[in-house]
C-alpha cells in the first residue's frame, strides 16, 4: 500500500497536501486514507502498480502530445475533397469562441437557476433550427445523423405500432449500420432500388415494398451520394396512403437554398448540425437533430430533451425547463421514450450561433456557393477524358460520384496519386457500391476556391496521363 | 486602512442578470454577422448562379425566418448567456452528484482545439491519422491497466450510448450461441443510472430491477431468485449512487454467469476506483468509463463526450467497429471483427475527448491516478462526516464509509418544516451552488446527492458545507425565504404550471411561442 509521505503534491488536487489529508482524516476519525476503503474485500483490491508511465508537467506533456499529433496530416495542410457525412465547411470565429468559454465548455446539468444561459441557448438553437426546417419543434440535439434517423424511425414505429422501415439503398453504410444496430431487434429495415441513371428511389420498388406493415419511409436530401432526391412528395403521399409516417434526413447547409422536406410532406425530420459551426475533428463534430410539428402523438415519442419557455413569477422574465419530462427515461426508466442523457448539446448551441451570424442571406449564399463551386468542379472533372462527373443525371448539392471505371487506374491508385500530390481525394465507393465501378464522392463547400478545383483536375488528368503507377 | 471584514463563510454572490432578450428580438432587418466567400468569376461564367439547376419542386420559396444580426451583437448575446450559465470551472462543484465534475485542464483545450486535432477529416487515410490513432491506442492501453479488460472502443459518445452498445452486445452474443429467443431478461438495480434499464429495453430485453437490503445493497438474495435461463445480462454500478462498495460483487457476477449471463460494469463514475480495484477481478466481461466524468474532459452543457467501452477477449469480435489496432510501427482501423454489432456512432466517435483524456492521464501517470481515486475518497468522507452533523440531513443505509460520493436525505428536514430538496435546491443556486437531488424515482425520500471530486480543496468543502448548513438552518428559521428562492439568480422562480406539461400551453420554439401567446392575447381581447 501507498506510504503517507507523498512525493508530489499535484497540480489537479489540492488535497495532495500532507498536512492537510492529516487534519481531514483527524477530522473523519480515520488514521489513513486506506481505511476509508475497508469496504472493498481485499480479494478484489488491485495491490500491482498499473503499467501507466509517471506523471508529465505540463511543459513535458505539450511537448509529448505535440510531438504525437504532429503525425498526423490535417485538411489545411492539405486539399481535402472528403465529405461523406462529415464535410469541411468554414467555422467563423465566434463560433470557437462560444463553445470555447470556461461558462458552456464546463456546465453540465443544473438548473434554470444556475444554468439560465445554457436554458436559453439551447432553446435559441432550437428555434433557429425549427426556421431553417419550417416546423414547430426541434429537440436538444442528439449524437451524430445516424442516431437522429434511428430514434426518429422508432418514433415512427411507435407511433404506428408497425415494424418495417423503408430505406433507399443510397443511404451513407456508416450511417445504415448505426440505425440497424439501433432498431434491431425489432424492427426490420428493407432497402429500396435505386433508378440507375439519376441514383432517385425507384418509385416501382417503392410502391412493392410499402404496405400496411410500414412505420416509415425514410430518405435523404440530399442523398448520401450528393444528388437531390426531387419526388419528396410523391413519396409522402404514399407513404400517407399507407397510414405510414415519411421521414427526411437532411444536411442543414443545404436549406437556404433547398425546400425544407416539411414543403413536400415529411413528418419527422433529422440529420446533422456539423456544417453549421463544428470543426470535423475526425469524426468528433458530428450532432443530430430531429425536428417534427407541434403535434402531440410525435413530441410524446421524443426520447430526447425539449426545452420550453415559460414565464417566471416576476413579470418580464423569460424562464425555461423541460417540456412533457415524463416521456423520457430520466422520469421513467425503462418506461420512458428509449434513453436520454450526454449527448452533444454543446453542438446545439455552436448551430445556434451560426445560424444567428449567417442570417437568411448567410444561409441563401452558402447554399449558392455550394451549388456554383461544385457544379464547376463537376464540369471540369467531366472533362477529363473517360472520366464521368457526376455519375447521376440529377442535380447534386455539395458531393456527386465521380465514375473513373473508363480511365486505366482504379479509385484507390488515384487517390494514392493525390495524395502524394497533397490532395485528399474523394470517399472510394467501390466497396460500398461495387455497382458503380470505379467511382469516388467528391465534395465541394464554400471553402473551394476555383484554384483549388482547378489544382484536383490537374492532378486527376496527370495521375491518368501517366502510364505506369505512382 | 481599516481591516475589511471577509469573515462571512457564506458567499455573498449574485449571478450574472442581463435579462437578455431571446435571439430573435435582436433582429435588424439588414444586418448580417458574417459574409461568405464571393465565388470567383470564372466559375460564375461556367455555371451561372447555380441554383436555377434545382428543379423547380425543390426550390426553397420563402427564407428562412433567421433573424440578422451583425456580428458584435450576437457575440455579445451568447457571451451574456455563457455569463449566466455556472460551469464547473466557476463553483465549487459537489453538488452534481454521479457526474464527478472535476476540472477540467486547459491545457487538454489547447490540444483538443490545434488544428491538428480539429481539421482532421475521419476518412482520410490512416497514414495522414497516425497521431491520433496512436493516442486512441495508447489510451486504450491505459484503460486496459486500470480495469483489466482486453480491448476498448471509443465510439460510444456518452455512458448511455455505451450502455446501449453493452446490450447490443449481450444480445449478438447470445444470437450467436442460438439462445436469443430464451434469453430475454436484463437484471439491474434501481440505484442504477435510469439508463441500464432503458438502453436495455430499447434492446428489446424485459427488465428486472432489483431493489437494495437494508443496508443499500443490491439484494444478492433477491437477484438468486430472479436469475435463470431467461437472464441475457446483469448490469449494475458498483458503488451505486449510495456511495457504498458492494463487497459481494464477485458472487454477484458468479451467479450470473453460471446461469449463462453476461456481466456488465457500469462505470461512468469510477473516481473512487482507479488503481484501487478493478472490472476484470470482480468478475466482468464488459465496463465503460466516462471520460467526461473520471477522465477530466469537459462536460460541455451534455456532450460531446465519450462512453469508452472495454470488453474481455471472447466479447471482442462482437465490438463496434473498427477498432484501432498496432501493426508493426504503425496504427490501423481493423474493422475485420466477426460477429460486429455494428456501429453505435458515426466514424470513431468524439476523438478530441479521448485526446483530453490521454493527456490528462498522462499528466498524473500511475500514482496521480490512484491519488485521484484516495483524495476523491477522502473528501467524500470529510463531507460525509460534516452533512451528518447538519441538522435534518441524514445518510440512509450503512453508517460506515463511503466511497466517492453519497445520497443523502432531507426526511426530518422535510417533515420538520415543510421544506423540501427542490426548495433547497433552488436555494443553493443562491450561493453560487450546483444541487442536484437524484435520478428518479426518490427510493431516499427527499434526496441530494453530492460527490466532491479531488479537485477540491479542504476549502472548499468548508464552504460548500457551510452553505448547506446556512439554507437548512434557514428552513427552519424562515422557511419561505428557501420556499421562495431563488433570490439572487438570473431569473426567478418558472411558473411551471403547466406550461411544460399542458400541449396547448408549451412552447418548444420561438415560433411557436409567438403563436400561442398570439392567440392567448386574441381570446383576451
Amino acid at each position: 500500500m501507498m506510504s503517507e509521505q507523498r512525493k508530489m503534491v499535484h497540480p489537479y488536487i489540492p488535497n495532495t497536501v500532507p498536512e492537510v489529508q492529516a487534519e481531514m482524516l483527524r477530522e473523519i476519525g480515520a488514521n489513513t486514507i486506506e481505511e476509508l476503503f475497508d469496504g472493498i474485500p481485499e480479494d478484489l483490491q488491485y495491490m500491482k502498480e498499473m503499467n501507466i508511465p509517471a506523471a508529465l508537467s505540463e511543459y513535458e506533456l505539450r511537448r509529448y502530445i505535440d510531438g504525437i499529433m504532429e503525425k498526423n496530416i490535417t485538411t489545411k495542410e492539405y486539399l481535402n475533397f472528403l465529405g461523406a457525412g462529415c464535410w469541411n465547411h468554414y467555422v467563423p470565429a465566434i463560433c470557437d469562441e462560444i463553445n470555447q468559454r470556461a461558462e458552456f465548455l464546463t456546465a453540465y446539468a443544473g438548473d434554470p437557476y444556475e444554468d439560465l444561459g445554457r436554458y436559453q441557448a439551447l432553446f435559441e438553437y432550437q428555434s433557429l433550427m425549427a426556421e431553417l426546417v419550417d416546423m414547430d419543434v426541434v429537440n436538444v440535439p442528439t449524437f451524430d445523423w445516424a442516431q437522429a434517423a434511428a430514434t426518429s424511425i422508432r418514433m415512427a414505429s411507435r407511433i404506428t405500432n408497425r415494424y418495417e422501415v423503408l430505406l433507399p439503398k443510397t443511404i451513407s453504410p456508416d450511417r445504415l449500420k448505426v440505425i440497424r444496430n439501433y432498431c434491431s431487434p425489432q424492427i426490420e429495415c428493407i432497402l429500396v432500388d435505386y433508378e440507375e441513371d439519376s441514383g432517385q428511389i425507384n418509385m416501382r420498388d417503392l410502391e412493392d415494398k410499402i404496405s400496411f406493415n410500414t412505420a416509415a419511409i425514410y430518405f435523404e436530401n440530399p442523398s448520401y451520394l450528393g444528388f437531390i432526391e426531387t419526388k419528396g412528395q410523391k413519396i409522402s403521399n404514399l407513404a400517407k396512403s399507407h397510414n405510414a409516417l415519411t421521414i427526411v434526413g437532411v444536411d442543414p447547409s443545404s436549406l437556404g437554398v433547398l425546400a425544407p422536406p416539411s414543403h413536400y410532406g415529411a413528418d419527422i425530420v433529422c440529420g446533422d448540425l456539423q456544417p453549421l459551426g463544428m470543426h470535423m475533428s475526425y469524426g468528433g463534430g458530428q450532432s443530430g437533430f430531429i425536428g417534427s410539428h407541434d403535434d402531440l402523438t410525435v413530441i410524446q415519442e421524443y426520447p430526447s430533451r425539449l426545452f420550453g419557455i415559460a414565464p417566471t413569477v416576476v413579470e418580464g422574465e423569460y424562464g425555461f425547463g423541460d417540456v412533457f419530462y415524463d416521456r423520457t427515461s430520466f422520469a421513467q426508466r425503462e418506461e420512458g421514450k428509449e434513453s436520454v442523457g450526454t449527448q452533444t448539446a454543446l453542438w446545439g448551441i455552436t448551430a445556434g450561433v451560426y445560424l444567428s451570424l449567417l442570417g437568411p442571406g448567410g444561409m441563401r449564399e452558402l447554399g449558392k456557393s455550394i451549388m456554383q463551386r461544385s457544379q464547376y468542379a463537376m464540369e471540369q472533372l467531366g472533362n477529363i477524358p473517360n472520366v464521368v462527373a457526376s455519375r447521376f443525371e440529377s442535380t447534386n448539392f455539395k458531393e456527386f460520384v465521380v465514375n473513373f471505371s473508363h480511365t486505366n487506374k482504379s479509385v484507390e491508385e488515384i487517390n494514392k496519386n493525390l495524395l502524394n500530390n497533397g490532395i485528399f481525394g474523394g470517399k472510394d465507393l467501390s466497396e460500398e457500391f461495387p455497382e458503380l465501378g470505379q467511382s469516388s464522392l467528391f465534395c465541394i463547400t464554400e471553402v473551394h476556391t476555383k484554384e483549388d478545383i482547378d489544382q484536383l483536375v490537374t492532378a486527376i488528368r496527370k495521375c491518368l496521363d501517366s502510364s505506369g503507377s505512382n | 486602512m481599516q481591516k475589511i471584514n471577509r469573515d462571512h463563510k457564506v458567499r455573498n454572490y449574485h449571478q450574472a442578470k442581463w435579462d437578455e432578450p431571446i435571439i430573435f428580438e435582436l433582429h435588424q432587418s439588414g444586418e448580417r454577422g458574417i459574409t461568405l466567400p464571393q465565388v470567383e468569376q470564372e466559375i460564375v461564367d461556367h455555371v451561372g448562379d447555380g441554383i436555377t439547376a434545382i428543379p423547380a419542386e425543390m426550390v426553397r420559396k420563402t427564407a428562412p425566418k433567421l433573424p440578422e444580426i451583425s456580428q458584435n451583437r450576437v457575440l455579445r448575446h451568447y457571451l451574456r448567456l455563457s455569463q449566466e450559465t455556472l460551469g464547473a470551472a466557476f463553483n465549487v462543484e459537489i453538488g452534481q452528484g454521479t457526474c464527478t465534475m472535476k476540472y477540467s485542464p486547459k491545457i487538454n483545450e489547447a490540444f483538443a482545439s490545434s488544428p491538428k486535432m480539429s481539421e482532421l477529416h475521419p476518412l482520410q487515410d490512416v497514414s495522414t491519422v497516425q497521431g491520433i490513432l496512436e493516442v486512441m491506442y495508447k489510451l486504450d492501453l491505459c484503460l486496459r491497466e486500470i480495469s483489466g479488460m482486453d480491448t476498448f472502443s471509443f465510439q460510444p459518445g456518452s455512458g448511455t450510448q455505451s450502455l446501449f452498445a453493452m446490450a447490443s452486445i449481450v444480445h449478438a452474443y447470445h444470437e450467436k450461441n442460438g439462445e436469443n429467443d430464451q434469453r430475454d431478461e436484463i437484471i439491474t438495480t434501481i440505484f442504477s443510472h435510469p439508463s441500464q434499464a432503458a438502453t436495455a429495453a430499447v434492446k428489446g430485453y424485459k427488465i428486472i430491477t432489483l431493489h437494495p437490503d437494508e443496508d443499500g445493497f443490491p439484494d444478492i438474495e433477491k437477484l438468486k431468485a430472479v436469475v435463470s435461463e431467461r437472464t441475457a445480462g446483469f448490469v449494475v454500478a458498483n458503488p451505486e449512487d449510495t456511495g457504498i462498495y458492494n463487497p459481494r460483487i464477485k458472487e454477484f457476477t458468479k451467479i450470473v454467469h453460471d446461469a449463462g449471463g453476461i456481466c456488465y460494469y457500469d462505470q461512468a463514475n469510477a473516481n473512487g476506483l482507479l488503481g484501487i480495484t478493478r472490472a476484470k477481478e470482480a468478475g466482468f466481461d464488459m465496463c465503460f468509463f466516462n471520460l467526461h466524468k473520471t477522465f477530466s474532459t469537459p462536460h460541455a452543457c451534455g456532450g460531446p463526450a465519450t462512453g469508452a467501452l472495454g470488453v474481455v477477449d471472447r466479447l471482442k469480435e462482437f465490438m463496434p467497429g473498427p477498432l484501432v489496432e498496432q501493426q508493426g510501427e504503425s496504427y490501423i482501423l481493423n474493422d475485420n471483427l466477426k460477429h460486429s454489432i455494428g456501429k453505435v456512432r458515426s466514424f470513431q466517435g468524439v476523438p478530441q475527448t479521448v485526446l483530453r483524456a490521454y493527456a490528462w492521464v498522462r499528466a498524473l501517470g500511475a500514482e496521480g491516478l490512484k491519488d485521484v481515486a484516495k483524495i476523491a475518497v477522502l473528501n467524500n468522507n470529510y463531507l460525509y462526516h460534516k452533512i451528518a452533523g447538519i441538522r435534518g440531513a441524514s445518510a440512509p443505509y450503512i453508517k460506515g464509509k463511503r466511497l466517492e460520493q453519497v445520497r443523502y436525505s432531507w426526511e426530518q428536514l422535510t417533515k420538520e418544516t415543510g421544506v423540501t430538496t427542490e426548495d433547497i435546491s433552488r436555494r443553493m443556486a443562491d450561493f453560487a451552488h450546483q444541487y442536484w437531488s437524484s435520478h428518479h424515482p426518490f427510493i431516499v425520500p427527499e434526496p441530494f446527492t453530492l460527490e466532491p471530486t479531488e479537485s477540491l480543496s479542504k476549502a472548499d468543502l468548508d464552504e460548500y458545507i457551510a452553505s448547506l448548513t446556512y439554507v437548512a438552518s434557514e428552513a427552519y428559521t424562515n422557511p419561505k425565504k428557501v420556499k421562495d428562492a431563488p433570490h439572487n439568480s438570473s431569473i426567478h422562480r418558472v411558473d411551471e404550471q403547466d406550461y411544460f406539461d399542458n400541449p396547448d400551453k408549451w412552447a418548444i420554439s420561438w415560433r411557436s411561442y409567438l403563436k400561442k401567446a398570439k392567440q392567448v392575447e386574441a381570446v383576451r381581447s
